[in-house]
This record gives structure tokens, C-alpha cells and sequence, in this order.
């Protein structure tokens, strides 16, 4: 299997998102990872699908994703061509003992803590998938109590929009 | 104008003359105005599949998109099958149903079923309409979706409260549908390619798929297939897409196809497959099919393309044009080589005379019910329209009768649903008044929607219904005696010969108003269609009593690969074992 990231620009319509999800499924796909978000145009949202999937099945997918009528434009996003991001809270157990030690680990890696308890901290991290996991490597000895993460976030590089091109034509 | 007023004058606006339903609470303030509409025709049906089936085989008699309307739950539920038949067999179909008060949407309500939800997976697209505003643009884009592009159901979902609103009416509304482009014009270059190949081809193919038929393509085929002179095949879906009567027309590949058309694709070198999907019913087994052949795939639908077997040149566009760019290109294409398909077709003439279409006489002495198929089909002409349920009598009625256009042949070949005839063959006569129509039934399917022999009487839509009453599944049964040691679980209907005759098909004929008639004798069979065919005032319905022992040949057992094609029970035909 192989990564893909997707990024689709659709008609922000009720159901959107069940009859995207309900696809893949039906399709026998799995999603890794799903984001949905506003756009710049009012009206459009945005949705950054992660699937593990080969690439012959990818096109079908795909094929079958663009006859969805409220999808407008479907995107490859190439990890070298785009910026990729997950963010990712985690309460670490922290206590007088390790605090400082934490406290480390989250300036190395450019984190931020947000929330302070005598037992714990609750980190906040931004990053591609490598930096995400390295943390979590360093804070695991710590203890990890709990972790929220997000979807990947994805955009191309460079100057062109895809709504932009997509409006246009 | 309130809501219900709108959705009948958009159907009004929408030029539809006919609409089969059913109300229901959730849908009642719809009916009302549609009581006084002059230019709108409500069949009330007996039961909503019927509706479904209706709508689908008047879209596919005439090539007008169907209407169906359903009250919310229950309603809209009994639509579901018609939907995903529509669907598999892309059928231009709008359904509307009514919906509880948008309040009381997501509480359990008295007859709440959440219908898009439930036909997201089988529906093109579908709307769920809250306010009375919206109605009209919801409408009018349910029928420009339905009927353009790869044709398909279009569920449209109207709460009670947006139907009892009021909202100026608004025509023609501003329909906004940015997704949705459907491509009709190819690539040029993409045509030429294809054009080469066939032009170099030595065992070439023409694969015509229901695609053609949807699309009005077959005048553009035929002229094409003319110019190339490459055998055709077609499929189910296809049959009367080329005439039959067209000594080009090796006729109907797949699982029951003739040797020719089954051993034509499997043993050609190019494959040019015109709005078809290449399904595991023509295919069989998908990895050994046609291991010599390169692939040119034309659809509207690019989804199509390459999902089952990859393409060499893909084509994405309407058949009706891009029939014409291949016609073109191919015509210069072979001013530089000629091509030569000769010893091709001494091969396949070869396989048409040793492997003709036919069928052994019954040992039990009772009627071959292919024989009644091929009767109705000679004495009715290929003006007719011919709708078949689902199983044998559906495999020897695409055998045994010849099309010779398209619209002719009407049939649930993607889904397979039992019971589509008799609704279907009823939304044909609506369509096509003047045509006469037969519903080519089993006893098995009949008994799953002959309630609308009710609505075809009151409402004089005089079809003809011949059962070909096996008294049993036959197609099921057929696999029992094939499959599973001849063991016959669960297979007998008990309403043929020898049998309590439960129910009597002539007697219940008569309950509802029809013309009933019994056949049981050879000598019996063309009286009884001519009787039938000279009967008018009132649907027909024939019960021809035939063998239960029958089956369909050839076959391509399931699994396996088309070389492995039977003529007949224990007989293969030999041919070079290349592969």
C-alpha cells in the first residue's frame, strides 16, 4: 500500500460529507485521516482525505469521488509539492520531578505548552507526520495520559490556487 | 404559490405529461394540486415499486426521464429497489417523496425515514428540500441531472412544511451545479488512436453496451460498424441497439450468449467497447478474459473506464458524437492501410453455422417454453416492446426474440430484480401508446408485482402479459440441477402443471378485469398470442404452462473463464487451444 494525500474542493451541502466517506467505504477504502475546513469562497469547503491505497484503485476512487455532484475538483498533493501538517495536543504526565524535563522536549521540538496541573501538561504540537511521531517518541518515557490529534492539513506549494484555477475555468 | 404547487409546475415547466405514485400523509399537499393539473397524468399504482418500475420503463421506452412519487417512510422505502435498479441499469429517473415537518426530522416521527441517507449509494445525486424556494431549482436540476451525462435516479426530497409554504414562483430557476461537467466531446487524439488500431486490427470486435441505447447512438453505430465491418456483440442491455437481422450481429455475449459472441470477444485482438462495462456477466472470469486483446473503451462515464479492464485507449464522450469522430478518422485511417478481418470472419461464420441459437424439446413432453418466446416475438414484430423479469425467461427472451431497435428490449440486467416486468411493461404503454407492449414474465417474478394488472385496467393501459410458468425459480432451480447435485431447495412455486396451481394465474387474470388464457399444447400457442395481439380493450394475460426442466444455453458457468463456454449441457465447443 501506498500514502496518497487528496485534496477536494466542494460544495459545502448537507450530506457532504457522508456521501464522500460513504464512498469510500462502499469502495472498500480505508481513510487514514480526514480534515474538513472553510475555503477562501464562501460556500466551498475543503476536505484533505489521507488513504492507503495502491495507485490503480487511487484513480478509481478518484474517478468515482469527481462524479459526486457537489464535488468540484479533486487534487493529488504530492508530499515534496505541498505543505503537509497535523496538529496534535497531548496531556503529559509531568510533576516536579520531570517537569523541567518536558518542559525540554517541548522547546526542542518548537512545541507549546498550554495548559498547566501539578501532575500533568497538556502540550500543543504542529508539524508533518515525522515531527509529530518524534515527539511523541520523546514524551512517551514521561507518560502520555491522553492525545487529541487532527487530520492532515495540506496545500500546495507556490503561487497557484486550485479554487482560483477551478473558479476561472 | 405554495411548495406542492411549485413541484407541479415545474413538472409542467418540464414539458412531463405522465407521472406514476402513491400518496401518503407526507407527500398529501403535493396531490392536491396535481388533481386539477391539466398537462400532468398521475397513474396511481398499487404499490410504489410499481410506481419505480413504472417510471424506469417508460424512461426506457422512450427515452424520456421517468417519474415516480412516494409519501416519506414506507413511501419512499418501497421506491428503493426501482432506485437502485434505475441506477445499475442507468435509467433516467426522478423520484419525489414527501418528508415529515423538518421539526420533527431526526425525531422518529409517525412515517420518518431518512431516504437520502438510505439511497445515497444508489442515487446519481438527491436533494433534501426544507423550503418552499427551493423547490423549483431542486426540480429542475433533479431532471437535468437525471437524463445528462451517464443517466441515472435523481431523488428529490420535499418536507411537508416546505410544500405548505409559500414562495413566488420562480422560472426558470438558477441552477448552479459547478461539480457537474459531463464530458460529450473526445479527445481528438485519443480518436485517432483508436481509429488506428481498428484499422490494424486483424480480429477486431465491436462490444456495444446499453450505452449506445442511452445515448440514441444506434444510427451513429450502425453506420460505424458498417464502415469497419467488425463483428458486433451485444450485450444484454443492448439487444436491438443493431439489429439482429444484420449479418454482422453475432448477438448477445456473456454467461447465456451465443458461441459466436462469447468466443468473438474472448479470441479477438482488439476490443472496442462502446458503452459497456465490461461485467462479470460477460466477462466471466475478469483476469482470463480476452488475454490477447488491446482495448479501446468508449463511455460518458469515465469510472468506466479501465475499473475492470484497463484500457489501451481510453475515450471519454457521448456515443452519438464520438461514433461520428471514429467513423471520420477511421475512414482516413484506412486509406493508409486496409484493413483485412477476413480470415476472422471465416473463423466466426464458421462458429455461427456449427453453434446456432437452439434448444432441445422437453423430455417431459410439456412445452419448450423457448418456443413460446420465439412465437410472441415472430407473430408481434420488431415494432413491439418486449419487458422481461428477471431469470430464464429473461435469458430466452433476449435469445429467441430478434430487435431490430433500439428501446425495444427492456430488462433489470445490472440489479436483476425480480418482479420489474409487469410495472415496467405498464410505464411503456404509458409511454408508448401505440406500440404494442409485452410484459414476458416467470411465475416467480409475477407474483412479486401483478397488483398493478389493477392499475393497467382502470386506467386502460392494455398490456400483455405472457407467464412463462415453470412453476418454479427456474433459473435457481437450473443452478441446483447444475450446481448442487440436482437438489431442488426451495425452488418450487407449485403453480404449473401437475400442481395445486397456487395461484391460478387464469383465475386471478379474472379478478382483475383481464383477459385470461390458459396454454398447455403447442397447437395452442399462436392462437393464444393472436387472440392476445387482437385484444385491446383490456391487459392479456397468458399462463403458458411450460416445462419446468428447461434451461438456459449456452452457458459460461460462473468463475470461469469464456473459453469454457457450453453449447449445451456437456458440450463444449472445440476451437484452437491457444490459451
Amino acid at each position: 500500500m501506498s500514502r496518497h494525500v487528496l485534496s477536494l474542493l466542494v460544495e459545502n451541502k448537507p450530506g457532504l460529507l457522508t456521501r464522500v466517506a460513504g464512498l469510500f467505504a462502499r469502495r472498500g477504502f480505508n481513510i487514514e485521516s480526514l480534515a474538513v475546513g472553510v475555503t477562501e469562497v464562501p460556500g466551498l469547503s475543503r476536505i484533505t482525505v489521507v488513504v492507503d491505497v495502491e495507485e490503480l484503485p487511487l484513480e478509481q476512487v478518484t474517478k468515482q469521488l469527481n462524479k459526486l455532484i457537489n464535488v468540484i475538483k479533486i487534487v493529488e498533493l504530492e508530499p515534496a509539492a505541498s505543505v503537509q501538517r497535523e496538529h496534535m495536543l497531548i496531556k503529559v504526565r509531568a510533576d516536579n520531578q520531570t517537569r523541567s524535563n518536558v518542559i525540554e522536549v517541548v522547546n526542542l521540538f518548537r512545541a507549546s505548552v498550554v495548559d498547566y496541573a501539578t501532575d500533568a501538561l497538556v502540550v500543543e504540537v504542529t508539524g508533518d507526520r515525522g515531527k509529530i511521531e518524534a515527539i511523541l517518541r520523546a514524551l512517551e518515557p514521561f507518560g502520555i495520559k491522553e492525545l487529541a490529534q487532527s487530520g492532515l492539513l495540506a496545500i500546495g506549494r507556490g503561487g497557484k490556487s486550485i479554487t482560483e484555477r477551478v473558479l476561472r475555468g | 404559490m405554495t411548495g406542492a404547487q411549485a413541484v407541479v409546475r415545474s413538472l409542467d415547466m418540464l414539458g412531463v405529461t405522465d407521472v406514476f405514485g402513491l400518496p401518503g400523509g407526507a407527500i398529501m399537499p403535493v396531490y392536491d394540486p396535481l388533481m386539477d393539473d391539466e398537462a400532468v397524468r398521475h397513474i396511481l399504482v398499487r404499490h410504489e415499486q410499481g410506481a419505480g418500475h413504472a417510471a424506469e420503463g417508460y424512461a426506457a421506452a422512450s427515452g424520456r426521464t421517468g417519474v415516480a412519487i412516494a409519501t416519506s417512510g414506507p413511501g419512499a422505502t418501497n421506491l428503493v429497489t426501482a432506485i437502485a435498479d434505475a441506477y445499475m441499469d442507468s435509467v433516467p429517473l426522478v423520484c419525489i417523496t414527501g418528508q415529515v415537518f423538518s421539526h420533527l426530522m431526526g425525531t422518529d416521527a409517525f412515517q420518518e425515514a431518512d431516504i437520502v441517507g438510505i439511497t445515497m449509494p444508489i442515487t446519481k445525486h438527491s436533494f433534501l428540500v426544507k423550503s418552499a424556494e427551493e423547490i423549483p431549482g431542486a426540480i429542475a436540476a433533479a431532471f437535468e441531472i437525471a437524463s445528462t451525462g451517464r443517466p441515472g435516479p435523481v431523488l428529490v426530497d420535499i418536507t411537508k412544511d416546505a410544500q405548505q409554504a409559500s414562495a413566488p414562483f420562480v422560472w426558470p430557476p438558477k441552477i448552479e451545479l459547478p461539480g457537474y461537467r459531463p464530458v460529450t466531446k473526445a479527445h481528438g487524439k485519443q480518436i485517432q488512436a483508436a481509429a488506428q488500431l481498428i484499422a490494424h486490427a486483424k480480429k477486431p470486435v465491436l462490444y456495444v453496451g446499453g450505452g449506445v441505447i442511452r445515448a440514441g447512438a444506434a444510427a451513429e453505430l450502425r453506420v460505424f460498424a458498417e464502415a469497419t465491418g467488425a463483428p458486433v456483440v451485444t450485450t444484454l442491455m443492448a439487444r436491438g441497439a443493431f439489429p439482429d437481422s444484420h449479418p454482422q450481429n453475432l448477438g448477445m455475449p456473456g454467461m447465456h450468449g451465443t458461441v459466436p459472441a462469447v468466443l468473438a470477444l474472448q479470441e479477438s485482438d482488439l476490443i472496442v467497447a462502446l458503452g459497456a462495462r465490461f461485467d462479470d456477466r460477460v466477462t466471466g472470469k475478469a483476469d482470463e478474459f480476452a488475454p490477447n486483446a488491446q482495448v479501446v473503451h468508449v463511455d460518458i462515464d469515465p469510472a468506466e473506464i479501465s475499473k475492470i479492464r484497463t484500457a489501451d485507449v481510453p475515450i471519454v464522450g457521448d456515443l452519438k458524437e464520438v461514433l461520428v469522430d471514429l467513423d471520420a478518422a477511421f475512414q482516413s485511417a484506412r486509406v493508409d492501410h486496409t484493413p483485412d478481418i477476413a480470415e476472422w470472419w471465416a473463423y466466426l461464420d464458421g462458429l455461427v453455422t456449427e453453434f446456432p441459437l437452439g434448444y432441445a424439446e422437453p423430455e417431459d413432453g410439456l412445452l419448450a417454453p423457448q418456443y413460446v418466446i420465439k412465437r410472441i416475438g415472430e407473430l408481434t414484430g420488431p415494432e413491439a416492446v418486449y419487458a422481461a423479469g428477471v431469470g430464464q425467461h429473461q435469458m430466452w427472451a433476449a435469445q429467441f426474440i430478434s430487435y431490430e431497435r433500439p428501446n425495444a428490449w427492456l430488462n433489470s440486467g445490472g440489479a436483476g430484480t425480480m418482479g420489474y416486468s409487469v410495472p415496467a411493461a405498464m410505464g411503456a404503454k404509458v409511454a408508448e401508446p401505440d406500440r404494442v407492449v409485452w410484459a414476458i414474465d416467470g411465475d416467480g417474478c409475477f407474483q412479486m408485482t401483478n397488483q398493478e394488472l389493477a392499475t393497467c385496467v382502470l386506467n386502460d393501459i392494455p398490456i400483455k402479459v405472457a407467464i412463462i410458468n415453470n412453476s418454479s425459480l427456474g433459473m435457481v432451480r437450473q443452478w441446483q440441477t447444475l450446481f448442487f447435485a440436482g437438489r431442488h431447495s426451495n425452488t418450487d412455486l407449485n403453480t404449473g402443471h401437475g400442481t395445486v396451481r397456487v395461484p391460478d394465474f387464469v383465475k386471478l387474470a379474472d379478478a382483475y378485469g383481464c383477459l385470461g388464457i390458459r396454454v398447455e399444447k403447442i397447437e395452442e400457442v399462436d392462437a393464444a398470442i393472436t387472440l392476445a395481439l387482437e385484444t385491446n380493450d383490456r391487459p392479456v394475460v397468458i399462463d403458458f404452462v411450460v416445462s419446468a426442466d428447461a434451461m438456459v444455453w449456452p452457458m459460461v458457468p460462473q468463475g470461469v473463464s469464456n473459453s469454457f463456454v457450453q453449447y449445451a449441457r456437456d458440450h463444449a465447443p472445440s476451437f484452437d487451444g491457444e490459451d
